[in-house]
């Protein structure tokens, strides 16, 4: 079960049940239980009729917008410079802690 | 309804990180797992004669992991199954914290769901315990480490199929 259908199906699985929601949730909303449920029954019914790997079943569900697919790793004019800082940042982080283990 | 769309509607998450990475000045991009073939096993007897197990990538909750926002370590681990944690610690993994939360562990790690499956008889039985696996960036360590230890918890346990859940 999961949500990033490209990393899943690239690798190659048995069988997958994706759903098209924000990564973190791939089993259902938090507090639904009813579509966590449903989920997890869509797995137990792949685990019984699936015949050949490879197989992915997406789950009937929406997050309810689509702003999320945007936003997420989101790389633009707005936020170019500050990533590039960010990333030199990481490095001199790094590169100090590498430092201070020798 | 029925919409027409330049690109795939669901994210690439391959080339979402691969752009972020670049932009942060990253020169050699992370290359994922790509498998020609895919192991396929059919289930070797009824789904309600099975015993069924669950795999996270979430990590065990720790006081000192989540004061520090990363785990102490990598290792796998093997916990009861029942009762089922009403926390993990996921504060280390890359899902998406401004979308969502992993508040409800069952969003996750749908231990209290299986259990319904197996009070209504559509599976035999829910593992005793449950296995965490930490994301690891070395594929040789999951492929050649950690899989045949799942594999031995599996068969201990006298489990008949698991599911994988990937936050």
């Amino acid at each position: 079960m999961g949500s990033a259908r490209d990393i899943v199906e690239e690798c190659g699985v048995a069988r997958f049940v994706f759903t098209d929601f924000p990564l973190g949730n791939p089993c259902g909303k938090p507090w639904d239980a009813g579509m966590q449920h449903s989920i997890v029954g869509t797995a137990l019914d792949l685990l019984e009729k699936a015949w050949i790997p490879r197989t992915t079943v997406q789950a009937p569900f929406r997050w309810g917008n689509d702003e999320w697919r945007l936003a997420f790793m989101r790389v633009d004019d707005s936020n170019r410079e500050a990533l590039a800082r960010a990333g030199e940042e990481r490095r001199r982080l790094q590169a100090e802690a590498k430092k201070g283990d020798k | 309804m029925n919409q027409r769309r330049a690109y795939r509607s669901y994210v690439s998450y391959i080339d979402r990180s691969r752009e972020y990475y670049a932009a942060q000045g990253y020169s050699q991009p992370y290359t994922w797992a790509c498998h020609d073939d895919a192991p396929f096993t059919p289930l070797k007897k009824p789904l309600s004669e099975c015993r069924v197990g669950l795999v996270t990538t979430a990590g065990k909750m720790d006081a000192g992991a989540e004061r520090q926002g990363r785990r102490k370590s990598r290792d796998l681990y093997a916990m009861a199954a029942n009762p089922a944690p009403t926390r993990m610690f996921t504060a280390d993994l890359f899902w998406d914290k401004v979308a969502t939360h992993t508040d409800d562990v069952e969003s996750f790690l749908p231990l209290k769901r299986l259990a319904e499956y197996a009070s209504g008889g559509r599976i035999g039985s829910v593992s005793a315990r449950f296995y965490g696996v930490p994301t690891e960036y070395s594929q040789g360590k999951t492929s050649l480490r950690d899989a045949p230890k799942i594999l031995d918890w599996c068969r201990e346990d006298g489990l008949d199929a698991i599911l994988l859940s990937a936050l």
